[in-house]
Formats: structure tokens, C-alpha cells, sequence
């Protein structure tokens, strides 16, 4: 299977199976088009008879000119680069073992000092009591991760919330315990925290910078698109009060290892400025993610929505490649597709990992697939104290892949996204096999622009 | 190649071998909470 798309006047060729990407002249652009056109079975490496193909594209260009270009793609094809074969489904019962547990988000606060529109988590409580994590929770998450994880050494927690800030003498206490834990057991901790900002002081953000591999700052770009749905229990905005202490922090941590982080909704579909507003105050790792919400809800993404998306992500993206190699440059968390040092392709064919190597743990320890399952006691996976019970939950996840997900067989971009948020497609199509419409073209959206800008980097586009 | 430009070869194939040691990163550790992206994330490895 290939993908073909023009994007700024390049023309660019993704091979899904080998992962192989071409820039195209519009001769080989458009014979390529053809075959694709012609071709009954997209996955097989056979190609329509040469006349049918100079036929399509007769007029346009000369018989010598289209030969050339046909006896390039079909080099190509013989070097496993156009139209290769899916080899990778034989593999999976290689991959499959024992689940190990190498990533936990902890909830360390069920509560929050801002009542964000949007949150997932009900504004902090996830549905449930405003109630935080104890030390001995937190040290028994360390604990079950330790016994859960085999032979993996690396493993990471997520201090996440609500707010975490909220009950940050727990966020130390875990850390010390991992800390003393981490040599005997043979494990490397990589701690992560993802917060508001309001309660960050001087002292936290050292211990932070000191202590955390990775910190993510909340904050949704311009004041009035942030102060519209970051609003503390009064009403009143955040944007203020947050902004000069993450760059603050993002100076301390030289502009490395951490990412701003804002959500674009039904109110700001113009996001691209928001990322450019971050970019501009001189935020180098940038996140800017969309809404998931429900239909009605009124800041919903619509299918509506999507031509104006796809329109600011393209703009983002010629933006991006302009400050490329400048003082102006940055990361944008959704553009980074690194072709030659991505995911391996068991990872690719995963995905998240969320509720086989990846859980959520709550503040009173019991655990979930991942924070977007909490308090939905159906995915109620067990505690950190007696373990996972519920092993066919953890087992339903597991077995989840691009290949258990009808609509992902026929797509393109599968090897990029691994078949999407699994709790998305819960939320949405009460299946974690049955991929959320929305973000699935959003994704392919921003898969080009990041295919683009690789040729770009490249310096092989067309403009 | 005179038409067409390979900006990157069959590396998917490649990542077969030692594939899926899960050193890696998760993906929701980094930025992501809703929206997953995989293809973003660096192998350990390389």
C-alpha cells in the first residue's frame, strides 16, 4: 500500500509497509497516481498492464518521459520501496509474553486549583472524592512496579493530576523511595510531573529541575484562548499568573526536556497561533493537542471543523520549516517524526501501551489502563497492593493492534499512530478496536505536514 | 534517480531485528494525554 499527497507544490510518496518515503517529480508523481488508480489489490506488488498506464496519462507528458518514470517506480518496487509487502503480522507471536508493567501515572492529587472546561477528569476528581495520594500508596506503586516490570530497566512515572502540585511532600516522598529502591532492584526511574503551574515557586522548580527527567507546563497559548478555559474556582484566568514562571523553568531547563502544553478546542480552531504565541515568548518544545470532548458539549471538534485544522496545520508547518536552522527555531511535539530513528516496528504495531505496560494508578492506589479509564469502574484492573486481578483486562489491551482494528487495516498512516488512542476509541465507540473518526483524520493530517517537512530537512521539495 | 527522490529507505523492515525490547519511552510519559502518536517517539537503540 502507498500513500500519495502534494503538499506546497512537492509531491511525496509513502511506501506504508517499508516505511520508505519519495519525493516525486509530477511525471513519476502522476504514473504513480495512475497505477495506484488502477490497481483492484493495493497491498500486491502487481501492476497494471504499461498500456492502461500510459493511457491515464497520455497527453500530459511524452511516451519517453513516462517510460523513464515507469521503469524508475519499478525499480523501486523490486528494491521493496513501492508497494512492499506486510510481513509484520507473521511477527507478532514473537512479541507476545508476559505483560510487564515499565510505565505508571500516578494521580497523585484528585484535586485541582483550576476548573479547566475541558478536563477529562472532571475538573480533578475524575468523578469521584477531591482526594489525595498517601506516601504509602505511592511507595506501594513503587513497589508493584518494581515486581511488575520483569526485565525492563527503565521505567517511568507520570506525577499527574489534578494537580499534583497540591500534595507535593507525596510527589518528594515517592521519588526518595524510588531513589533508594531503584539500585537493589536493578531499574532506572525517569520521573515525569505535568502541572498547572499556579503553585510553582522557586524551591519546587529546583527540586523538579534536580529530580525529573521531563516536566509538562499546561498552558493553552494566547491569554484570551487560555483565560477562556483555564479558570480557577473563582472564574478569573490563569495565563498571568503561570506564563513567567514556565519560562522560567524552561530557561532553567535549557530549553531542553521539557514541553508546554495546550489543548485547541471548538473556541480556538485557529490554533496555529497559539503554537506561534508559545513559539514567539520563546518556548522551544512545544505541545498543542486536540480537544477530545463530547458531541453538544459546545467546544467540540466537528467534522465541520476539520478543513479549517487541516488549513493551520498546514500553515504551522510552513511556519515551522521557515524558522528551521534559526534563532526562531522550535519543536513541535506532533511534528517530530525522526524517519530514521523512530519506533521499532513491534511498538509501531502496539501502540500506547496503555493497560499492559502502561497503567494509571489513583490516589487510593487502585489501578486503570491509563488516566482516561479512571473512575470507570468497569476498567477497574486491581491495586497496587494486591496486584492486577482483572488479567482480561490487561489481556483485552494487550491483544489490541493495529491488525484487531478493522478500519486501521486499509490506512495508511497505521504504522504512524498504531491505531490511535485506545480510550478514545472507548469513549467514542465503546470498542478500544473501534479508532475515534476525528482524531484518525487529524493524525493523517499531521502525519503529511510531518512527511513534508522531512523533505524539507532534506532539502528534495519541489518549491 | 532522474524522477524520484528517496528521502528515506526501507527502514521499517529493518527495525524488525531486536524489535520491541520496550526500553522506549511510553508515549502519554511525554506530552501526550489524548492523542496518540507513536511514530514520534525514539528508539533507545539508535
Amino acid at each position: 500500500m502507498i500513500h500519495n499527497f502534494k503538499m506546497f507544490g512537492t509531491n511525496i510518496s509513502a511506501d506504508v509497509n517499508s516505511g520508505a518515503v519519495h519525493v516525486l517529480d509530477d511525471v513519476s508523481y502522476d504514473v504513480l497516481s495512475a497505477i495506484d488508480d488502477l490497481k483492484e489489490d493495493k497491498e500486491s506488488r502487481e501492476l497494471p498492464p504499461d498500456n492502461d498506464i500510459f493511457e491515464k496519462v497520455s497527453g500530459k507528458y511524452t511516451k519517453d518521459q513516462i517510460k523513464e518514470a515507469l521503469n524508475e517506480i519499478k525499480e523501486l518496487i523490486e528494491e521493496g520501496q513501492i508497494y512492499s509487502e506486510d510481513i509484520y503480522k507473521e511477527y507478532l507471536p514473537l512479541w507476545e509474553r508476559e505483560s510487564q508493567i515499565k510505565a505508571l501515572c500516578l494521580h497523585i492529587s484528585h484535586d485541582c486549583n483550576l476548573r479547566c472546561k475541558y478536563c477529562f477528569a472532571d475538573t480533578g476528581c475524575f468523578g469521584g472524592d477531591r482526594s489525595h495520594m498517601s506516601s504509602e500508596v505511592g511507595k506501594a506503586a513503587i513497589d508493584f512496579v518494581i515486581r511488575s516490570s520483569g526485565k525492563r530497566k527503565n521505567i517511568e512515572i507520570d506525577f499527574f493530576g489534578g494537580e499534583p502540585l497540591m500534595n507535593f511532600d507525596t510527589v518528594k516522598e515517592i521519588i526518595e523511595y524510588a531513589r533508594k529502591r531503584e539500585k537493589e532492584a536493578d531499574k532506572k526511574f525517569r520521573f515525569t510531573i505535568t502541572t498547572n503551574g499556579l503553585l510553582l515557586n522557586e524551591e519546587r522548580m529546583k527540586y523538579i529541575n534536580e529530580n525529573m527527567d521531563n516536566v509538562v507546563l499546561s498552558i493553552d497559548g494566547r491569554k484570551e484562548v487560555n483565560d477562556k478555559v483555564r479558570i480557577r474556582v473563582d472564574g478569573s484566568g490563569s495565563y498571568d499568573s503561570i506564563l513567567p514562571k514556565f519560562m522560567k523553568m524552561a530557561e532553567l531547563r535549557d530549553q531542553d526536556r521539557y514541553y508546554v502544553r495546550g489543548t485547541f478546542t471548538g473556541y480556538n480552531t485557529d490554533f496555529s497561533k497559539d503554537v506561534l504565541h508559545l513559539a514567539d515568548l520563546g518556548f522551544k518544545q512545544i505541545s498543542v493537542e486536540p480537544v477530545v470532548a463530547p458531541d453538544g458539549c459546545g467546544y467540540e471538534l466537528k467534522e465541520d471543523d476539520l478543513e479549517k485544522i487541516y488549513g493551520e496545520y498546514e500553515a504551522l508547518a510552513k511556519e515551522y520549516a521557515a524558522r528551521f536552522d534559526t534563532e526562531r527555531w522550535f519543536n513541535f511535539f506532533h511534528f517530530m517524526v525522526d524517519l530514521q530513528q523512530g519506533p521499532c516496528v513491534a511498538k509501531r504495531l502496539s501502540g500506547c501501551g496503555s493497560g499492559h505496560e502502561y497503567v494509571a494508578v489513583t490516589p487510593q492506589g487502585e489501578i486503570y489502563p491509563c488516566h482516561q479509564f479512571v473512575g470507570n469502574g468497569d476498567f477497574k484492573m486491581g491495586d497496587v497492593f494486591n496486584g492486577i486481578e482483572r488479567t482480561d483486562i490487561q489481556d483485552t489491551f494487550k491483544n489490541s493492534n493495529v491488525y484487531t482494528k478493522e478500519k486501521c487495516s486499509g490506512c495508511w498512516a497505521k504504522f504512524y499512530c498504531s491505531g490511535g488512542c485506545p480510550a478514545n476509541a472507548y469513549n467514542f465507540n465503546k470498542d478500544i478496536n473501534k479508532p475515534y473518526e476525528i482524531a484518525c483524520d487529524l493524525e493523517k493530517k499531521r502525519v503529511e505536514c510531518s512527511l513534508w517537512l522531512n523533505a524539507v530537512r532534506t532539502g528534495e521539495e519541489n518549491d | 534517480m532522474k524522477h524520484i527522490k528517496t528521502i528515506n529507505k526501507a527502514t521499517l523492515k529493518n527495525s524488525l531485528k531486536g524489535s520491541g525490547c520496550g526500553e522506549c519511552q511510553t508515549s502519554c510519559q511525554s506530552a501526550c494525554k489524548t492523542s496518540c502518536t507513536v511514530a514520534n517517539q525514539n528508539c533507545l537503540k539508535k
